[in-house]
């Protein structure tokens, strides 16, 4: 394959040989000399008060080295302890009712008077062997008093429910506003309001690989180094020196390979700063392995809104405007990371979706309860926000009479109309999303279905079409926007091309993938720009002592802003070879043309330098023009201008077991479009594994609260982890429609499928049950839920 | 106390004293160093530490190491011979069957024995065989595109050898 089709061609993965054959380097995997081993006691209460704790027992068991508890950390790092976790993403008081500072209740790494939900820690058994520290956790003695919880944000806002936190009454975290456009005019001009409730269950993120840590202190040195399983590790670096008070140039985070993380492994975590803390004041590595149980319970969930939604339409299908209030599950803290950011400014800017809207106002109320923090889970607030619009414009259809396809295609952005300013201040980069679903439409053979529908339910069998036709943001993000939404950071990323004398190629990047792939599609990209062989470019990622900085990888981001640093960092080496080879060929600079990896003079074709000669001449570095230092090597930080906008349209064909409730799918067609595409097959892969997300919200996952805090969906015997013999194949096609300020013209694609599809797949479930009379039904669309909907449902 | 155990792991004989509560997925993790054998869950859903032992695919996690002394298993890190990938690693790495790659060595283990038991099976067969093995990245349709590529691999390579026989 000639090395200039790298973009664009389905090269298999790099990273697979090592993956293949078992020679991964997760976390787990790794061991030190004299590590010792970490286990956390979590609270058994969904909300208790810590009276004391006795560790006197555990502490006299054979090979346990120490046993640590809130009481040893509360001083602060300052003096010997720890800080609670950092809260990265405060909403800006301007944007908050009443205009005051948003209160940050502190989350300490191990609970100091009071544990807030079941997997809060405790204390942690530090010990010779991993057995031994599990023994010794039964052996700690705490005396709790038990308290009234509440796990629902609704019960958790009525007066007189179990308070949480002092400085935030009632519960409420903050409620935040997205006011945009004039909705009392939308309203008053309005024909038809329709109006619901909808709950956007609370799902649990299950990368199959959970959390891990293994923290070594080098007492020569004074560094820390941190193996973990971070999305960011350069984020995590510095969650984790303002949480341990270890210097951030002292502290080298590394995340080797991961194994998935969705979102749940943005954020730091207590254990993980505890295992650094306790590594440092015990002078031994210190390994911990988070079980699943821990996972369930300790480590971020998902969603977990209540939404109350009116549109005001006319009666011709126009939408004039959408008012929304969210209730925004929180858990019982504020994650580190994305946090109070994913519900609030993730999710009402996305409102408008791919419609003309002229007003729309969101009112969200962050609310704590005695649950597992919520986080960014794959989509992060934009499939909250998507399944209002597109499940929403279904009822609305059908309120009104209305063709699903008909009512989308009548309020859809037109193609002429980018970039679009959505009214929530968004500016939409590029689209075509009437190409987008028409061909989804011939795909599906729409019409034909119709009349197959109408045939299969006078033999008594309940067929279904739904649609999503959607438009997310991802590529996070431009700095100024981000920083004034109150995110404490930027979120530019950074890559170094480094041409090593032999003309092998080295890339730094400050993404961090943990299975989408970058090592693959990088070298695929510095081999487009740089004419050199795809297999002579290696990509390291994930280790804050050899990549100068990064932000990580989430918000599907990888490619669309840490590609974008990459091809800026290679053109810069390809700007600096093009130097150095006019000087070697004694040509002027303009008369040096470059074309596959080779630096030719125009008008004598003979004189030419390969790039890797030019390498070798800069390695040399004796003979370069003026101004030019030696080595081929480049950095570039990258800060996008806007975020990017993919979209399409999903079609999913269910038919409903009327006798049984069960689901079946039988057709699922997604035509996206992100852009054009460097590597198709991976693309592809992404869709897939969002789609089986996305769908599974719909139809399986619930993370199940009882009113105590007790997680009933507490392993994976209880909560739906779909397999493959409850999903089908996929049929999937692509528009393109290049970004016009990314510089290789792409779009995220990573959350596309788990935004696009929960819609499209409840929709179909309620056409199918259109002709027994169910009008709605919250997710996940269980047998159970279905059945006795069609029981209790008005019968004709 | 610590039992004594012998067990034959990827053609090398081990004799090791271990706990009787030492389960086999952290024996070969821990004491062999075959790391390749993952843990993903608690409760033998997940199906990241599926081994091969005596030829039956198993849970590693669901299995003492003292239960599984005399057997021969078989890891991930057994499956390539002389550096010649195994038409299911092949097919996992052709069709994109991983991403993150923590499911993926009990993934091809099952598989394995799905294709040892039915070596033509149909895309159903395929998708009910998986169930005990869970991925969160591929949504298993390339999952199942890399079985049915080790299923045609395998059973061209088994007709060869016969037809070269005669």
């Amino acid at each position: 394959m000639a090395v200039t089709k790298m973009f664009g061609a389905s090269v298999k993965r790099r990273e697979d040989p090592r993956l293949i054959t078992g020679r991964g380097y997760y976390t787990e995997d790794m061991n030190l000399p004299g590590q010792t081993y970490m286990a956390v006691l979590h609270s058994p209460y969904g909300h208790a008060r810590i009276r004391s704790i006795n560790t006197d027992q555990a502490k006299k068991l054979p090979g346990v080295v120490a046993v640590f508890t809130g009481q040893d950390l509360k001083a602060g790092a300052a003096a010997g302890g720890m800080n609670p976790l950092p809260v990265a993403w405060p909403l800006p008081k301007e944007t908050l009712e009443g205009g005051q500072p948003m209160p940050l209740p502190a989350w300490h790494c191990l609970a100091v008077d009071t544990a807030r939900f079941t997997g809060d820690s405790v204390a942690v058994v530090i010990a010779e062997s991993n057995a031994i520290a599990k023994d010794a956790l039964d052996l700690i003695d705490v005396d709790y008093e038990a308290l009234p919880a509440v796990t629902d944000q609704e019960k958790a806002m009525e007066p007189g429910a179990p308070q949480l936190h002092a400085e935030t009454p009632n519960n409420v975290a903050f409620h935040w506003m997205l006011h945009a456009g004039d909705i009392d005019a939308a309203f008053s001009q309005a024909e038809v309001v329709v109006k619901h409730r909808l709950i956007n269950q609370r799902l649990i993120p299950n990368p199959m690989e959970t959390r891990g840590a293994l923290a070594y202190w080098n007492p020569g040195s004074e560094e820390m180094t941190l193996w973990n399983t971070s999305q960011n590790p350069h984020v995590t670096r510095l969650l984790g020196t303002l949480t341990t008070g270890i210097p951030e140039h002292r502290l080298r985070v590394i995340a080797r390979d991961v194994g998935g993380g969705f979102g749940s492994k943005i954020s730091l975590y207590p254990a993980e700063a505890v295992a650094m803390w306790a590594s440092k004041k015990l002078n031994r590595p210190v390994k911990w392995s988070e079980e699943r149980r821990e996972n369930y319970t300790g480590t971020a969930h998902g969603r977990d809104h209540i939404q109350y939604v009116e549109w005001a339409v006319k009666k011709d299908g126009t939408i004039l405007g959408l008012r929304v209030k969210a209730l925004a599950n929180m858990g019982a803290y504020l994650q580190s990371g994305p946090g109070a950011g994913v519900p609030t400014w993730l999710f009402a800017p996305m409102l408008s979706g791919c419609y003309k809207i002229g007003a729309i106002h969101a009112d969200v109320f962050g609310v704590y309860t005695n649950t597992v923090p919520t986080d960014a889970y794959r989509g992060a607030g934009r499939p909250e926000a998507t399944y209002i619009v597109e499940h929403g414009i279904d009822l609305v259809a059908k309120e009104l009479g209305m063709d699903p396809v008909a009512i989308r295609k009548k309020n859809f952005i037109q193609p002429n109309e980018f970039p679009y300013p959505s009214v929530t201040t968004f500016v939409y980069d590029s689209g075509n999303y009437p190409a987008a679903m028409d061909k989804a439409l011939q795909i599906a053979g729409y019409e034909k279905f119709r009349q197959e529908q109408a045939e299969a339910r006078k033999q008594g069998r309940y067929l279904g079409i739904g649609f999503s036709s959607y438009v997310e943001v991802c590529g996070l993000g431009p700095s100024a926007g981000v920083n004034a939404t109150g995110f404490t950071g930027g979120l530019w990323e950074s890559a170094t091309v480094r041409v090593h004398a032999t003309g092998k190629v080295t890339v730094l990047t400050g993404i961090s993938p943990h299975g989408q792939g970058e090592e693959t599609t990088f070298a695929q990209i510095v081999s487009s720009e740089l004419g050199v062989p795809v297999e002579d470019v290696d990509v390291v990622h994930g280790d804050t002592g050899s990549v100068q900085m990064g932000m990580g990888t989430y918000g599907s981001r990888g490619l669309a802003v840490g590609g974008a640093a990459l091809v800026m960092a290679a053109r810069k080496v390809r700007e600096q070879a093009r130097k150095i080879a006019a000087h070697q060929l004694e040509a002027a600079l303009d008369d040096v043309v470059y074309a596959d990896g080779v630096f030719s003079v125009q008008g004598s074709p003979d004189k030419k330098k390969a790039i890797q000669e030019i390498a070798f001449a800069a390695y040399m570095g004796g003979n370069l023009p003026e101004g030019v230092t030696p080595m081929l090597e480049e950095n570039h930080f990258y800060d996008p201008p806007n975020f990017v906008y993919p979209f399409g349209t999903h079609i999913c064909v269910v038919e409903v077991d009327a006798e049984t409730g069960v689901t079946k799918l039988l057709r699922y067609i997604a035509v996206d479009d992100c852009g054009p595409v460097v590597n198709p097959m991976i693309v592809d892969g992404q869709i897939h594994g969002g789609l089986a997300q996305g769908i599974a919200q719909a139809l399986y996952e619930y993370a199940v609260y009882d009113d105590n805090g007790q997680l009933l969906s507490g392993s994976m015997m209880d909560y739906v982890v779909p397999t493959a013999g409850e999903l089908i194949h996929f049929d999937l096609d692509r528009t393109v429609t290049p970004s016009p300020h990314q510089p290789l013209g792409l779009k995220g694609v990573g959350e596309t499928g788990t935004i696009a599809s929960t819609p499209a797949v409840v929709n179909a479930v309620m056409d199918a049950l259109a002709p027994l009379g169910v009008k709605q039904l919250d997710m996940p669309l269980t047998p159970e839920r279905v059945w006795h909907a069609i029981q209790n449902a008005p019968k004709a | 106390m610590k039992h004594k155990i012998h067990l034959k792991v990827n053609g090398v004989e081990h004799e090791n004293e271990v706990e009787p509560r030492l389960l086999l997925v952290h024996y070969l993790r821990d004491v062999l160093n075959l790391t390749g054998t993952h843990i993903g869950c608690d409760t033998s859903q997940c199906g990241a530490c599926t081994v091969m032992l005596n030829g039956q695919a198993v849970k590693s996690c669901t299995v003492l190491a003292v239960q599984a002394s005399g057997a021969e298993v078989k890891t991930v890190e057994g499956l390539a011979t002389n550096g010649t990938l195994h038409p299911m690693q092949e097919g996992f790495w052709e069709k994109h069957g991983l991403q993150c790659g923590f499911c993926t060595p009990g993934m091809m283990m099952t598989a394995i024995q799905l294709l040892e038991r039915n070596p033509n099976p149909t895309e159903d067969e395929i998708r009910h065989a998986l169930e005990g093995n869970l991925c969160r990245c591929t949504g298993y349709q390339n999952i199942v595109s890399s079985i049915q590529y080790a299923a045609e691999k395998m059973r061209t390579a088994v007709a060869q050898p016969t037809s070269a026989a005669r």
